[in-house]
């Protein structure tokens, strides 16, 4: 997957389907059981327009881009998001498409004191539901294999 | 109750050791959809130089957000609990999180900020080994309204409730 690698070059897209359940399993996995994430009732009560994905699990959904590219999870280490759109999840069973999209938006060399440590690729991915990004800035940064 | 600024530049006492479990490994794994065979299969994760499996990149946020929520629900600290909304996270990994490890956590209250009627805070993991190497540092954006009982305005920054 890196041989060539180039600024500029596009990661292989990916479309992840997020239903309740899956919500249900992460919070139960995170131990985030806040309501809005499984209750029409709480998440309209605070204005929301219904359950929405935990922040959290949309980042680490995003984050599978790039650890599919790899094949590594060991390999990120750097990884940060803006949540910028809460992602509302239909109560049925097809859930909502979480499209993904990544950029190579740089590539460091390994440290002088350190070349075992190969060199780290900064990826930009871009996550979008029905055409609207809801997450901002997300970006990893991947030890590349030497 | 106006938040407590007096909280800023804290650090909290390390927390007590969270011992990664290799079946919570599997199952934030399943949960996130990371197939990647060093995060479910020993022999596989042995094979790629790992004592135990690999946690997926975002694991940290098991151990970590408790201690936040702690504060956050504290009510000397005067924190807009029930409006908050998670507006950034960022983890650097200085290695991976494997299973079998005992990690210690260090919660520093690093800023706070008012901008438009919101309140937005700067929270930050030191996460270490039980020896002090460090292992992770986790550093989240919360964002609240500022003044409960003053009718406000849109908030200012986009999120995603917490």
């Amino acid at each position: 997957m890196t041989d060539a690698l180039a600024v500029g070059d596009a990661l292989p897209p990916l479309s992840l389907q997020v239903t309740r359940a899956g919500l249900v399993r992460y919070a139960a996995a995170s131990g985030d059981l806040n309501p809005i994430h499984w209750s029409d009732r709480v998440a309209g009560s605070v204005g929301l327009p219904g359950v929405i994905a935990h922040g959290m699990l949309t980042m680490a959904l995003a984050g599978r881009l790039v650890t599919s590219w790899t094949g590594d999870p060991s390999a990120v280490v750097g990884y940060g998001a803006r949540f910028t759109r809460p992602v509302v999840v239909p109560d049925d069973d097809e859930g909502v498409a979480l499209e993904l999209t990544g950029t190579v938006k740089g590539i460091d060399d390994a440290p002088a004191d350190d070349p075992a440590a190969g060199r780290v690729a900064t990826v930009l991915i871009t996550a979008s539901v029905d055409g609207k990004t809801v997450l901002g800035r997300a970006t990893a940064r991947v030890r590349l294999p030497a | 109750m106006a938040v407590d600024r007096a909280f800023v530049g804290r650090a909290f006492p390390p927390s007590e050791p969270y011992r990664v479990g290799r079946e919570k490994v599997r199952e934030f794994a399943l949960a996130v959809g990371e197939g990647a065979s060093v995060c479910h299969d020993l022999d596989a994760a042995r094979a790629a130089g790992h004592p135990d499996l690999v946690a997926p990149p975002t694991f940290g946020v098991v151990f970590t957000m408790p201690l936040m929520e702690a504060l956050l629900r504290d009510p000397a600290f005067g924190w807009d609990y029930a409006r908050m909304v998670h507006g950034d996270q960022a983890f650097t990994l200085h290695r991976p999180v494997h299973a079998g490890d005992e990690l210690v956590a260090v919660l520093h209250v690093d800023d706070l900020r008012s901008r438009a009627g919101s309140l937005m805070l700067t929270l930050r993991c030191e996460v270490t080994d039980t020896a002090g190497a460090p292992v992770l540092t986790s550093t989240s954006l919360m964002v609240t309204a500022e003044a409960p009982d003053v009718p406000a305005a849109e908030p200012a920054a986009s999120g995603v409730p917490a």
